[in-house]
């Protein structure tokens, strides 16, 4: 496989949110604006990139018995470093994101990727497929955000374009549902043709 | 290089060496964040008593004491105009908020009257109770200059004075009451001294 291919696969064919239906936990907690949701998906794509590297680097260090243990720590490690970081440097949307970014520890989509992926395959194309998944997972998380925020606030990154409240229950998390399972149904769509 | 045989001296060797290397890498991080992490909630704190009292030149938070309230000791920042008492930001909180804890900065003139109020901490729902926040609605605006001592700090459905934020009576009702409880507090002292 290319590694065009490789890394091209997580935005549509192998879309961790649309297609995998991996990681629903920030997907639906996160994404009530397009900001949140695109801080969320930058600061998975970091710590899916760098575990991606690291657990490729050391795979052949580690029994097979306890690698489960090691990856999961390796990804802690990261996770922590992504939330001290921007705790710092990024105070507002720290704020905004609060919980969910320790919560990137228990992400499927990074063990899923570490151990699917990253423990069979060498250093370069481990980072390139943290970095497509990552975009892959970016990028939903930016349009569910994005629906939500244009339906429930009338905004947009947080320009508003309506006067006065959105349809509320947009925001909350049964438009969370609503909008993702109509956006997975339009990608199979998009898929078939 | 061939894979480790997973022996028990491996396996142990192989999980101390990932937690030495993965607890180094977060403390380093811990150290380099620490300094700009103080920094940016002190920066906060400070532009949170500055919005509400009124103009000040000393340093309120070098200056700050602790008053005692129902649920444990609240932290006030005394603003001081060329020595001379303004007004206290006091920091207060309640644990009635939709979503747990709610913390704010209520500025309190020397005559008990608010100034201000302010937001420095919540998990109310986006959409609905977050609207407490003074960037995002004027619900907190109507505490402006309102003393409590007359003015009932209730919602109007529970007979005080408040307008309540719509569909977000319980968040309304948690900002009374940490509101309330600065009241009280600073009461309890002047009535002391």
């Amino acid at each position: 496989m290319s590694q065009w291919k490789n890394f091209s696969k997580g935005f549509i064919r192998e879309n961790p949110v649309f297609v995998l239906l991996l990681g629903m936990c920030p997907t639906l907690g996160v994404t009530t604006s397009a900001v949140n949701g695109l801080g969320m998906g930058l600061a998975t794509t970091f710590v899916l990139v760098m575990s991606n590297i690291v657990v490729s680097l050391v795979k052949d260090l580690i029994p097979d018995k306890v690698r489960i243990p090691s990856v999961i720590v390796i990804i802690a490690s990261f996770v922590t470093i992504v939330d001290l970081t921007m705790a710092a440097y990024f105070q507002a949307l720290h704020n905004q994101l609060g919980l969910f970014i320790p919560l990137i520890v228990v992400n499927c989509i990074i063990l899923g990727r570490a151990e699917s992926y990253a423990l069979k395959h060498p250093i370069f194309s481990s980072a390139i497929d943290g970095l497509g998944m990552g975009f892959g997972f970016s990028l939903a998380l930016t349009i569910l955000g994005a629906a939500r925020e244009i339906l429930g606030s009338g905004a947009i990154f947080g320009f508003k374009f309506i006067q006065g409240d959105g349809m509320l229950a947009f925001v909350l998390a049964p438009g969370a549902f609503l909008v993702l399972g109509y956006l997975i149904a339009a990608v199979h769509q998009l898929k078939k043709s | 290089m061939s894979k480790k045989p997973s022996t028990f001296f491996n396996m142990v060797t192989t999980l101390f060496g990932v937690a030495l290397i993965s607890s180094a890498g977060v403390g380093l991080v811990y150290e380099v964040t620490k300094a700009p992490i103080a920094q940016a909630q002190l920066a906060k704190k400070v532009s949170a008593v500055r919005e509400v009292v009124p103009e000040f030149n000393n340093d309120p938070i070098a200056e700050a004491y602790e008053l005692s309230s129902d649920i444990g000791p609240l932290t006030a920042y005394p603003a001081r105009k060329d020595g001379v008492l303004v007004g206290v930001a006091i920091e207060t909180i309640t644990q009635k908020g939709f979503g747990g804890e709610v913390k704010l900065m209520v500025g309190l003139k020397t005559d008990g009257a608010i100034q201000a109020v302010q937001v420095l901490e919540h998990k109310e729902t986006p959409g609905l109770g977050d609207k407490m926040d003074p960037a995002k609605s004027d619900f907190m605006a109507q505490f402006r200059n309102k003393n409590p001592a007359k003015f009932r700090l209730m919602v109007k459905k529970d007979g005080g004075d408040v307008d309540a934020i719509t569909a977000a009576t319980i968040s309304s009702r948690a900002v009374c009451d940490a509101v309330q409880r600065a009241y009280n507090a600073f009461e309890a002292k002047l009535q002391n001294s």
